[in-house]
């Protein structure tokens, strides 16, 4: 099993003639993703790689079952294109825009509440469920997808795209297959945090252990840290921490949006701190994370 | 994107919060020219983006319009953690009967803008949510329901403020929660929001954060503030090398070549993406190594763009080699990322061989890449190398040279 998307789920992507949409359509109806349609407005009648091409949303949702849809639309436009999913009855939404005002991304997160939806991202590579489908760029072309990736009990979560494919190639070399690798976004305010997440891999009989890549910056790993001590959670959590550096430099921004110290509790040692008391493993380095899953299954 | 305090209060009384009489001065002459104006008692503050400037001797007092000009003179002088001021604030000095605070800000846990309102204002607000939390109320606001000032009466009167206090506090605040809503801010803050002896409410300080993302938005604003656009407001002013970085990742629009941020070290670092480059800059420093700069590089730049990084890493004085790592890519292509280094290696006249102490980019297009790399006998390593180990294999080659 997997979480958000399987290999039956059927998908959107909206600013589907973009460049980038136009690459990331393409890698994943090679890895057997069923996208069974595209949004730009006004180009209604073309296809990608056989992906029709419609005006709106409710186009396509009128005649076929949607599951969620790839955002990938420039920022001042993707406000409007989230509403108009969600208004068309679109469950899962993965927004892979970065650049978004949180004040926008606050709105469209209320609105998903509102609606019974889920966002993903923004700023995030999508969702991955190795030999099921790929909902968004995480690990680029399907040839690359299946070196990095493979099929198994651990489900992944990270605050970066990259450091995502990177961890799931080190757990596949150790033999430590994936249910599902989430891109969950960098930006302060995202769509669903690793908390949000947990009850999800929670309830997936598959998901035996949960790795996370996390960053100075925000809340969301005394969350988590949270969420496992009051939920008794039965999956073992290790965690890798980058941007060590950055507790010396409050007020700087590195890597993503949403990585800056602040405050006390956005550094990394007091994150560190949390987690470790909540029971969640912390690695030194991103190849100690296969052993100490393994202790811990 | 920080704002000084009299731009911040420049915002608020463009939306009525009612200000102390006073302006910024850049010159001594000038503070006491707006000293004699308002007449009486005045207040100068350093105008600079840090906390502490109390302490540091940034804020002074004065009864006549030389003494004013005298403690400008020494404002304009200091130096407060680094910072040069940009000024000095010369404002009425009122006697305070009673300090407030009033914020809007993000939770991100709820995801919801809250605003904060606490009747014991003038200090650290932390530390009164734990030591007297019956004093702060927090009230989460809506982004897709509109505003209504409500919401600022409920968080006033729930600290227990009535009468006509609550009447004068509760438009105050609701302006300071429309401000925060229409110019995509991170904080609005009024601390300390004083009542003066005669009962009147006053912004004593404020201080806005406007998102760096909403920037081109609000660009009329920002122009009629007087903010111009090469102002950065990061913690410490741009060195000349990163902003040549920035132009650098500006000159071409393929690919990012961001962030880059200068270090005191001699390891050069041609370094990506994201989370990968917090990684590496991790591992680096944990074998001992010194990093001559950041960066992130992503999103397939162009070899004309990794070419330019490499050559503006390599200019830096003390650079004797550089690393060129990254996670696995996915959209990256490793064979134009080797191409662009090794070409800004030649152009600074340098052997790539000895220059580059260590490829790392496995992923997309990595065989053309080691085959490049080969040709100019770089080293370099495919994924079986973890990041730690080729940053590892970096600083020791640095140390041998």
């Amino acid at each position: 099993m997997s979480i958000l998307i399987h290999r039956d789920a059927t998908f959107i992507v909206q600013g589907i003639t973009g460049r980038e949409a136009v690459n990331l359509t393409r890698e994943c109806l090679d890895y057997g993703s069923k996208i069974v349609g595209g949004v730009t407005p006004g180009r209604a009648g073309r296809d990608v790689y056989g992906v029709p091409v419609h005006d709106c949303v409710r186009d396509i949702t009128a005649k076929t079952h949607v599951d969620g849809s790839v955002v990938t639309v420039p920022p001042r436009f993707t406000r409007d294109a989230v509403f108009e999913a969600i208004e068309a009855g679109v469950k899962l939404l993965v927004i892979v825009t970065e650049r978004i005002p949180r004040g926008e991304v606050a709105q469209m997160v209320e609105l998903a509440r509102l609606r019974g939806a889920r966002i993903i991202g923004p700023n995030c590579l999508g969702i991955l469920s190795p030999e099921e489908a790929k909902m968004g760029g995480l690990g680029g072309p399907a040839v690359n997808v299946r070196r990095a990736f493979r099929k198994g009990p651990i489900g992944v979560m990270s605050r970066s795209g990259g450091m995502t494919t990177e961890i799931c190639n080190t757990l596949s070399a150790a033999g430590l297959g994936q249910s599902t690798a989430v891109s969950i976004g960098g930006d302060a305010i995202i769509g669903s945090s690793y908390a949000e997440l947990m009850p999800l891999f929670e309830a997936d009989p598959e998901t035996k252990a949960i790795v996370i890549y996390s960053e100075p910056g925000g809340r969301m790993e005394a969350e988590l840290a949270d969420w496992v001590r009051e939920n008794r959670s039965r999956l073992p959590i290790v965690a890798f921490m980058a941007g060590r550096f950055m507790d010396e430099m409050p007020g700087m921004r590195f890597g993503h949006a949403g990585t800056i110290v602040e405050g006390k509790a956005d550094t990394t040692a007091d994150k560190i701190e949390r987690m470790k008391a909540a029971g969640i493993s912390v690695a030194e380095r991103i190849e100690d994370i296969p052993a100490l899953v393994k202790e811990r299954l | 994107m920080r704002f000084y305090e009299y731009e911040a209060k420049a915002l608020f009384a463009r939306h009525g919060a009612p200000l102390l009489r006073g302006r910024l001065a850049h010159t001594a002459a000038e503070a006491k020219t707006i000293a004699a104006e308002i007449g009486g008692a005045v207040v100068l503050k350093s105008q600079v983006l840090t906390g502490g400037r109390m302490k540091a001797g940034g804020v002074k007092f004065a009864d006549t319009p030389e003494q004013a000009e005298t403690a400008a003179t020494a404002i304009l002088e200091l130096e407060i953690n680094g910072q040069k001021p940009r000024g000095v604030l010369v404002e009425q000095r009122a006697g305070v009967a009673q300090e407030y605070f009033a914020a809007v800000t993000w939770d991100g846990r709820r995801k919801l803008p809250v605003l904060v309102f606490s009747d014991m204002g003038g200090i650290d607000i932390e530390e009164v949510a734990e030591t007297h939390p019956e004093h702060v109320a927090q009230v989460h606001l809506s982004t897709l329901v509109p505003f209504s000032p409500f919401k600022a009466k409920e968080a006033v009167a729930a600290v227990g403020v009535t009468g006509d206090d609550l009447t004068r506090l509760t438009p105050i605040v609701a302006s300071l929660v429309e401000v925060f809503l229409r110019y995509d801010l991170t904080l609005a803050e009024i601390n300390p929001l004083g009542k003066t002896t005669d009962g009147r409410f006053l912004v004593l300080d404020g201080h806005v954060d406007l998102e760096a993302e909403a920037r081109d938005k609000h660009a009329k604003l920002l122009t009629e503030l007087g903010i111009g656009k090469e102002e950065t407001r990061q913690a410490r002013p741009p060195t000349r090398f990163e902003i040549r970085g920035a132009e650098v990742d500006a000159s071409d629009h393929r690919g990012v070549a961001g962030n880059v941020v200068e270090f005191d070290g001699d390891l050069g670092l041609v370094i990506g993406a994201g989370g990968g480059s917090l990684t590496l800059f991790d591992a680096i420093r944990k074998h001992g190594g010194r990093p001559a700069n950041y960066c992130e590089i992503g999103g397939n730049p162009s070899v004309k763009k990794a070419c330019e990084l490499t050559k503006l890493i390599l200019s830096k004085p003390g650079v004797k080699k550089i690393a060129v790592m990254m996670n696995v890519v996915s959209n990256t292509r490793v064979d134009i990322v080797a191409r662009g280094v090794i070409k800004g290696c030649v152009e600074s006249g340098r052997d790539p061989a000895d220059t580059i102490a260590i490829f790392r980019i496995p992923g997309a297009w990595e065989d053309d890449g080691f085959k490049i790399l080969g040709k100019y006998r770089v080293e370099y390593c495919d994924r079986t190398v973890s990041m730690f180990e080729a940053a590892r294999r970096a600083v020791a080659k640095m140390q041998a040279a």
